[in-house]
């Protein structure tokens, strides 16, 4: 690994990452080890029914002060949450429950002990009086008029329903081939490494609310909690420690964020609240749970023509602060049509509450569940045709030449060649071997197939983009506070939130292209609303498009002023000077960096006249294009599969993908592999399934399967490079990409090898029952007509 | 996630442990490599006033061989067995099982005692031991007795342990050198508790077979039907399959059809590897 740059500088360079260095050696501080005199932990006494009346909290008599109801919290003001649209229900959440649960582990009270295991001990002998009413667990059902309501006063139980129609739609009935195919992803936790935690004091010196917070951006949440608590937001102060994943996860403000802040305002202690990992399952932000109920349409020729259609998303019981969840089915109908010519759409979308935990984002958003379901389809019009499903891809997919090409749902797809991420993943995982291995047979009776996927990963959107999805809080923007120290090294102040993506080493590395010093002297920081610049945090894939474009901004204008100075003491035309190497060089003598930092912050009197003395600036930045730039790839894999026990082992992955100039190759290829580790746990793994009184049924890693490391291929990943057109350095954001794929390109992979029956594979995860079942109805569908 | 209160005793023998345990009125536990009872303390699922550690019975933790027998002491690791530890690990097979429980972190501190004493139904070792013939030994306050692993497990968390008793060890008889052995598993990933196990064990070349399933029923399944056929010439894939229905069918009603796919080919699987070694 290399440790200096490469042929191009520091851009492009596969550098060790800085924190990993204490990541390794367990010095890492995550929120559970900050350590605060006098803390105390707090447990959740949470909803055991999915849907009830709370009738009664009785509070053990020799307990008092130590157990709190939201009556006791109070006030608290419960904010509007979701989309900014005045058809979207109001689905008030209060930190507490307030008369009414609607989903099992619903905060009930708050109990305050020394330790958490004494906590524990209080919340068990809390008395909570349930009076159970009907649960409303399936989202399809949810939408029948007699379904009993999550929501009283709600019309029915759809938070919103949207229509999208383009092209003709009315025209596709009369299509040679038309399939109609039901498909699902079924609910799933974010399951970060480390769970999410809130530790919270009044600093008395200061005069302020501090509330360390294990979250993806603590700008956004200080604006929740100031709002909720009623204080101003000087008075609150978010720091979030090192931050062990979030993937989407940690994005939303939840009730025990605020109940924990509104504790620390109540007490005169410290309390904290640790996320363990029944309560991550149980009452973490939830994800996938997309239903597709679709048409597809296509000629005999195999061109696609439209996708008609419902999308059923089960959001759960409550919108999250600040937007819901309406953009999964935003998201889901925009990206329908992947990155094919298909010209009309028909579809109505429903964001459905039902008794089961809210739904929040999660790596992928929507488009793992879009992509699964155009893939699929795709493969079914070309077994339907008898056509190879790759071949009947690079028919319909757009071409290079076409690019930028606007879909029928109105998304920009910009640059690249998404024929030659076909061909490249084709030629790699070597098609005709895989045909020839599947003619000869297995000996040992496994059936195997291969699968492939293509997706595109919108990122480096901004204010048009979530403009259009109504959002409240509009991420449309980074900043960056580059600050150069009189002995010449930089700190960075941002405000996005590293919790896993590398940025002290990217956005070093972006800072030391423009500076022309090592990224060894760059200190990336973030994580602190009392120091950094306000900026959204990290997700969306957003970061190294939004972040690094600010860095290189604010070290561009700062790389200038040091020319100006290197010019006045070198006496030469700026114009003559360039930075490298950590020095200004002039025509025939150069400065070092140092020089001029120490002049520029210490000495006033060495700099030109009227030159105002610091290196220190602040830039925001967004792309020119704010409706996004979108990486795009293409996974391949092949599995082996069991027609008795269903069981699927991946023998073989391939990624062919473009997210444009890569900062550092080996954070791209880790981003790369940690997706698709995530994909195939929607693939073939995880789940969280309700029973009909809803009752969550996978609450421990004993009943919740998380793929780890045995269960992961080694995957080969092969980078095309496509410079953006309208980001700086050309960048793309691919942290969710690698999650997108797997779950089209595995149920692809299991169908095709299943293909002479005809057996479906249209519900995630392929576990090995449902694989089983659905090669056992095949086989008898198959004898039945014969 | 945290216990509720209980106490701690680490006694210095095994009459210790039994007085321990079979107290009057004690609502006791013993701990062993505590990889199945501290989820099941933290979960509050099981709530002993008082946990026995048993980890300080150097006795527990002896292995030795015979002409005709390896006795393993219920303190073993299945990390010990995977390394090799055992004088004698039936051709490899012992070995083999214990390579796939879990995760080597859990290899470490799990041992063989504590596995057949929780008798969980998917567990890897009363399945393996039954199909080896093994017996256990039980000590309690009065007695040492032995019994064969097979009636040993009674039932789904269930054993003939009475509540002063603890595992001291396994005798597992010497397998005579030319004994062949298959071993099938299907889990829902790696370190998930199995939804089908197989062993099969044919002992010397023509002597007697033994086929055990393992988390298809409360306990593990001895499919005598199927051993009988090994070699007969009624030993077709079709035969087997019929074999397998009818053996499992007489262990538990099997209503669910996946699951009689799914046991059918752990046991086919373990079928062929023996065959084929």
């Amino acid at each position: 690994m290399s440790s200096a740059p490469g042929d191009r500088g520091w851009i492009g360079a596969s550098l060790l990452r800085k924190e990993d260095h204490r990541h390794l050696h367990g010095r890492g501080m995550f929120i559970a080890d900050v350590q605060v005199p006098g803390v105390q932990d707090v447990a959740f006494v949470r909803s055991q029914m999915a849907h009830a009346r709370l009738r009664n909290v009785i509070k053990p008599a020799d307990a008092a002060g130590r157990v709190f109801t939201l009556a006791d919290l109070a006030p608290i003001n419960v904010l509007e949450a979701g989309p900014e649209l005045a058809a979207h229900r109001h689905s008030p959440y209060p930190p507490l429950a307030d008369g009414r649960v609607r989903y099992v582990g619903q905060t009930i009270a708050a109990c305050v002990m020394p330790t958490r295991a004494q906590a524990e001990d209080l919340a068990d002998r809390v008395k909570v009086e349930l009076e159970e009413l009907p649960a409303i667990v399936d989202a399809v059902a949810a939408m029948k008029a007699d379904s009993p309501r999550v929501f009283d006063e709600w019309p029915s139980n759809a938070y919103i329903s949207t229509t999208v129609v383009e092209g003709t739609p009315d025209s596709l009935a009369a299509a040679p081939i038309r399939l109609r195919r039901r498909l699902r992803l079924n609910r799933q936790a974010t399951v970060s490494l480390e769970g999410r935690g809130v530790l919270a004091y009044w600093d008395y010196r200061l005069d302020e609310l501090v509330v360390y917070l294990s979250t993806q951006g603590g700008q956004v949440k200080r604006i929740a909690l100031s709002r909720m608590l009623g204080l101003p937001e000087e008075k609150v102060r978010v720091i979030a420690p090192d931050v062990g994943g979030g993937f989407g996860g940690k994005n939303r403000i939840m009730p025990e964020d605020i109940a924990v802040a509104a504790l620390a305002l109540k007490l005169k202690h410290p309390v904290r609240w640790i996320e363990d990992r029944r309560e991550h399952l149980l009452a973490s932000v939830h994800c996938r749970d997309h239903t597709y109920d679709l048409v597809i349409s296509a000629d005999r020729d195999g061109t696609l023509l439209g996708v008609e259609g419902d999308i059923y998303i089960d959001a759960g019981a409550y919108a999250l602060w600040p937007t819901g969840s309406f953009q999964e089915a935003s998201m889901a109908s925009r990206n329908l049509t992947g990155p094919y010519r298909i010209r009309h759409l028909r579809l109505n979308a429903h964001t459905v509450a039902t008794n089961k935990a809210p739904m929040g984002p999660y790596r992928g958003v929507a488009r793992p569940g879009a992509t699964f379901a155009i893939e699929r389809l795709v493969d079914e019009v070309a077994r339907e045709l008898g056509r190879e499903p790759v071949e009947l891809r690079r028919q319909n997919i757009v071409t290079a030449s076409e690019l930028p090409y606007r879909t029928a749902a109105g998304m920009k797809l910009d640059t690249g060649d998404y024929i030659a991420a076909l061909d490249i993943a084709r030629d790699k995982i070597d098609l005709p071997a895989i045909r020839k291995r599947q003619a000869a047979g297995e000996p040992d009776g496994r059936r195997i197939g291969v699968g492939f996927a293509f997706y595109t990963e919108q990122s480096g959107h901004g204010t048009a983009e979530f403009m259009k999805r109504k959002f409240r809080v509009i991420p449309g923007y980074e900043s960056a506070n580059v600050r150069m120290l009189p002995d010449g090294g930089v700190i960075i102040y941002v405000g996005v939130q590293n919790h896993g993506q590398g940025h002290e080493t990217s956005l070093a590395q972006i800072a030391a292209h423009e500076l022309g010093i090592d990224p060894a002297r760059i200190s990336v920081r973030y994580g602190d609303t009392a120091v950094g610049p306000y900026g959204f945090g990290t997700f969306a894939s957003r970061s190294i498009v939004f972040a690094g474009g600010a860095v290189g901004k604010a070290a561009h204008i700062l790389a200038d002023k040091i020319r100006r100075i290197g010019a006045h003491f070198l006496q030469a035309d700026v114009a003559d000077t360039r930075i490298a190497d950590g020095m200004v060089h002039g025509p025939s003598a150069k400065i070092s960096i140092a020089e001029i930092a120490f002049a520029a912050n210490a000495r006033p009197d060495q700099l030109p006249a009227g030159m105002d003395p610091l290196l220190d600036t602040i830039a925001t930045y967004e792309p020119s294009d704010s409706g996004g730039v979108f990486a795009y790839g293409t996974h391949a894999v092949v599995v082996a599969v069991d027609p008795d026990s269903g069981v699927t082992e991946l023998l073989d992955y391939v990624v062919s993908e473009d997210c444009g100039t890569m900062i550092n190759p080996m954070i791209v290829d880790g981003q790369v592999q940690g997706g698709i580790a995530q994909g195939i746990g929607t693939a073939l793994y995880e789940e969280i399934p309700y029973d009909e009184q809803g009752q969550p049924l996978a609450t421990t890693f004993a009943d919740y399967m998380v793929p780890c490391a045995p269960e992961i291929p080694d995957v080969r990943i092969v980078h095309l490079v496509t410079p953006a057109l309208t980001t700086a350095y050309g960048v793309k954001g691919l942290g969710e990409g690698g999650a997108v794929a797997p779950p089209a390109a595995i149920a692809n992979a299991v169908a095709d090898a299943f293909r002479d029956i005809g057996a479906s594979f249209n519900e995630t995860p392929l576990t090995p029952r449902r694989v089983s079942e659905a090669v056992d109805r095949a086989r008898r569908a198959g004898s039945a007509g014969r | 996630m945290k216990p509720a209160p209980f106490d701690y005793v680490k006694p210095k023998s095994v009459a210790e442990v039994s007085a321990a345990l079979g107290a009057e009125g004690a609502n006791a536990a013993a701990i062993a490599g505590g990889q199945s009872l501290l989820p099941m303390l933290s979960l509050r699922v099981a709530l002993p006033d008082l946990l026995v550690d048993i980890g300080g019975l150097d006795e527990l933790k002896q292995v030795s061989a015979t002409a005709d027998t390896i006795y393993i002491g219920a303190l073993t690791t299945h990390a010990a067995i995977e390394d090799g530890r055992l004088p004698d690990d039936c051709n490899g097979l012992m070995r083999m099982v214990a390579s796939k429980i879990s995760y080597r972190a859990v290899r470490n501190h799990g041992t063989i005692g504590g596995s057949v004493a929780l008798a969980d139904p998917a567990a890897d070792w009363p399945g393996c031991l039954m199909a080896l013939g093994a017996q256990v030994r039980v000590s309690g306050r009065a007695t040492v007795r032995r019994q064969p692993v097979a009636d040993f497990v009674q039932g789904q968390y269930s054993t003939t342990l009475a509540a002063d008793e603890i595992i001291l060890g396994f005798d597992v008889p010497r397998p005579d050198p030319g004994t062949r052995w298959g071993f099938s598993k299907v889990v829902r990933k790696s370190g998930a508790f199995a939804n089908s196990i197989a062993f099969a064990v044919a002992q010397g070349r023509g002597g007697p077979v033994s086929v055990v399933l393992a988390a298809a029923a409360p306990r593990p399944c001895a499919l005598p039907t199927v051993a009988e056929r090994i070699g007969t010439g009624k030993d077709s894939e079709d035969d087997l399959r019929s074999a397998i229905v009818a053996d499992i069918a007489a262990h538990a009603p099997q209503d669910d059809p996946y699951l009689v796919r799914l046991h059918i080919s752990t046991v086919l699987r373990a079928l062929r590897e023996m065959q084929g070694r």
